[in-house]
């Protein structure tokens, strides 16, 4: 499969009072169709900022974004954000803000009732299809969520991106989320970009991890193929010993990153994924 | 708590009875307190007004306010008779004069009775409407415009803080002559007076408005701008979709204070405007110097006072009925 985001050596720079301040350098990262791909790292590592200027949001002080070999000036539905605190407009009802979404972007191409039958689909995708009538205030952060990601599926994005899309919820809501977004994924399988800080989320719904060192001028330290069968099941895979590698890899990457040592160019005996430093980035689509 | 046994249904009637007592509670806050501070504000007053002589007699304690109220009802009952009757006489004089010639047009002539007390409570609340509702689609547009840009922020922020404490009494006789100069129609629509003290009003209760909205726009949360952006909302649809529901709780915090300042200027607007409505009927008292005078302004005193009440409970509805942030909703 060809690339269909290519991340092209971006460095981000923020001007500061007291001189720019750089949060990214050289971040380089191509993602095939289909891939579902986390960021992982420390907080304040500039994983959002990653994510951010895929989405457009910001501009790369150098270097770019290729999707589908166009490059990304500005944000849009094509690169579908889903917001870590779900970024529902509280007057709209569910059904209502998945509507605003189907609206801009399929308007002019569905039909009323398809566009409702569209809008009531990704509801329903997300189970969520009870309530799809109550407001945001009245249902769970969970049940929130689960609108935020089917606001976001019914763009039908060529790209999903997730800023850590349960870093809010607790532990066993989580774990449902998790759960709901396999299988979505299984059903869609769409091209995902998850930032997160959960190792085990991680491992569980990933392709592909890809862990950053700390900023500031942050980059990709390793990348890590996940080679698991699907479907996942948590449960199987607690008492998997490959799971238990990736797991303590990534843990291991964390750990050494935090105390603020020098990132030692680790051996991996794990598939640890070397091939994109080679790759050239010579790819449009 | 089904449970009917005798010891799981002690504690049971004991929560019961807590909760009577509670509700018994919240009766005395919400009835029995507030009248009782009433009642004492009432006997201070009485106590004070008796001891106070001015060169109109004493102040006027309740009891005289009350029969002011009475009279000022009283003045209105006959005004309205009288005018009933010179339109009904009106009306028997054309159809005879129409039977003796039935070539003659009848014509109607307005009665010119002077405007009662309840009248003027009218006019009162028809003239700060209009200067509201005038400065009401002035101020949130461009307190929007002014939220949405940070240049035109900076732009108009100097203004608007200049001319937010501004006296009503200062900006009027420029409001006069300006409407003398510019308002020269020979058969008016409206009252000079009246155009006088709407536009005061327009001018003092702008700045709260604009300010507020500004302050609300320029918070909206940046995630949902952020939705906005990746829904590439057309200019028109963010604001239409986003911004104007997003900062709907602060436009109201704006409108209510807005409405209460214009209240209060209108009063001293139209005393000095004389546009027929309370304040120039304080003064139109205060200058006749009846031994009722004073009486009769404590009585107009209360009555502004209680519809400026009136006006802030409305717009407290109305703010809750379209708000979806319930929580910003304060009293």
């Amino acid at each position: 499969m060809s690339v269909l985001l290519d991340i092209s050596h971006i460095d981000m720079e923020f001007p500061t009072p007291k001189g720019s301040f750089t949060a990214l350098r050289d971040v380089n990262l191509q993602i095939k169709k289909g891939e579902f791909v986390s960021l992982i790292g420390h907080s304040g590592c500039g994983k959002s900022t990653v994510l951010n200027v895929v989405a457009g949001l910001y501009g790369a002080t150098r270097g770019g974004v290729i999707l589908n070999g166009k490059e990304v000036t500005e944000p849009g539905p094509e690169r579908a954000v889903v917001f870590q605190n779900h970024s529902l407009l509280p007057w709209l009802s569910a059904y209502e803000n998945v509507e605003l979404a189907v609206k801009q972007v399929f308007g002019k191409i569905k039909t009323r009732a398809e566009m409702r039958e569209w809008i009531e689909h990704n509801l329903q995708l997300v189970h969520m299809g009870h309530a799809m009538h109550r407001r945001p205030a009245e249902i769970s952060g969970g049940m929130k969520q689960r609108v935020g990601i089917a606001r976001a599926l019914a763009m039908q994005p060529k790209v999903l991106l997730m800023d850590e899309p349960f870093g809010a919820l607790d532990a066993l809501t989580r774990a449902h989320m998790q759960d709901s977004l396999m299988e979505i994924q299984a059903e869609l399988n769409n091209t995902v970009i998850m930032i997160t800080h959960d190792v085990d989320e991680a491992v569980l719904l990933s392709d592909r991890i890809v862990m950053m060192t700390n900023g500031p001028a942050a980059t990709i330290g390793e990348t890590l193929d996940i080679y698991l069968e699907r479907p996942r099941n948590r449960l199987e895979l607690a008492d998997d010993p490959h799971y238990n590698q990736y797991r303590a890899r990534v843990l291991k990457f964390l750990h050494e990153r935090h105390g603020g040592h020098k990132p030692k160019t680790a051996k991996v005996s794990m598939e640890k994924n070397i091939e994109f430093d080679n790759k050239s980035v010579e790819h449009a689509a | 708590m089904t449970s009917t046994t005798l010891t799981g249904s002690k504690p049971a009637a004991w929560k019961l009875s807590q909760f009577d007592g509670k509700l018994f509670g919240s009766a005395i806050k919400t009835v029995v307190v507030p009248f009782a501070g009433i009642l004492v504000f009432l006997m201070l007053w009485s106590v004070a007004a008796q001891n106070i002589d001015t060169s109109l007699g004493k102040f006027p304690g309740p009891a005289a306010v009350w029969e002011q109220f009475d009279a000022l009802y009283q003045e209105h009952s006959r005004s309205r008779e009288k005018e009933a009757a010179f339109y009904e006489r009106q009306r028997e004089r054309n159809a005879k004069r129409v039977v003796d010639d039935p070539s003659y047009q009848p014509k109607i002539r307005d009665y010119t009775g002077k405007e009662t007390f309840i009248d003027q409570v009218f006019t009162s609340l028809v003239t700060v409407m209009s200067g509201f509702l005038l400065a009401a689609t002035i101020a949130i547009p461009l307190g929007i415009a002014t939220g949405l840009s940070r240049t035109l922020n900076s732009a108009i922020n100097p203004v608007v803080q200049v001319f937010k404490p501004v006296s009503p009494l200062a900006w009027l006789p420029l409001v006069t002559m300006v409407v003398s100069a510019v308002y020269t129609s020979t058969d008016p629509l409206v009252a000079k007076s009246f155009l006088n003290s709407m536009f005061t009003v327009t001018l003092c209760c702008l700045w709260p408005m604009v300010i507020n909205t500004a302050v609300g726009v320029a918070g909206i949360d940046d995630d949902l701008v952020n939705v906005s952006k990746v829904l590439r909302l057309p200019p028109l649809k963010h604001v239409q979709k986003i911004v104007l529901p997003a900062s709907v709780p602060m436009i109201f915090t704006g409108m209510r204070l807005s409405l209460g300042v214009a209240w209060m200027v209108l009063i001293a607007a139209e005393m000095l405007a004389q546009n027929p409505g309370l304040g120039k009927f304080v003064w139109d008292e205060f200058q006749n110097g009846s031994s009722d005078s004073l009486a009769r302004i404590m009585a107009a005193v209360l009555v502004i006072g209680f519809i400026g009440f009136l006006l802030d409970r409305a717009m407290l509805q109305l703010q809750k009925l379209v708000s979806w942030d319930r929580d910003s909703v304060t009293h």
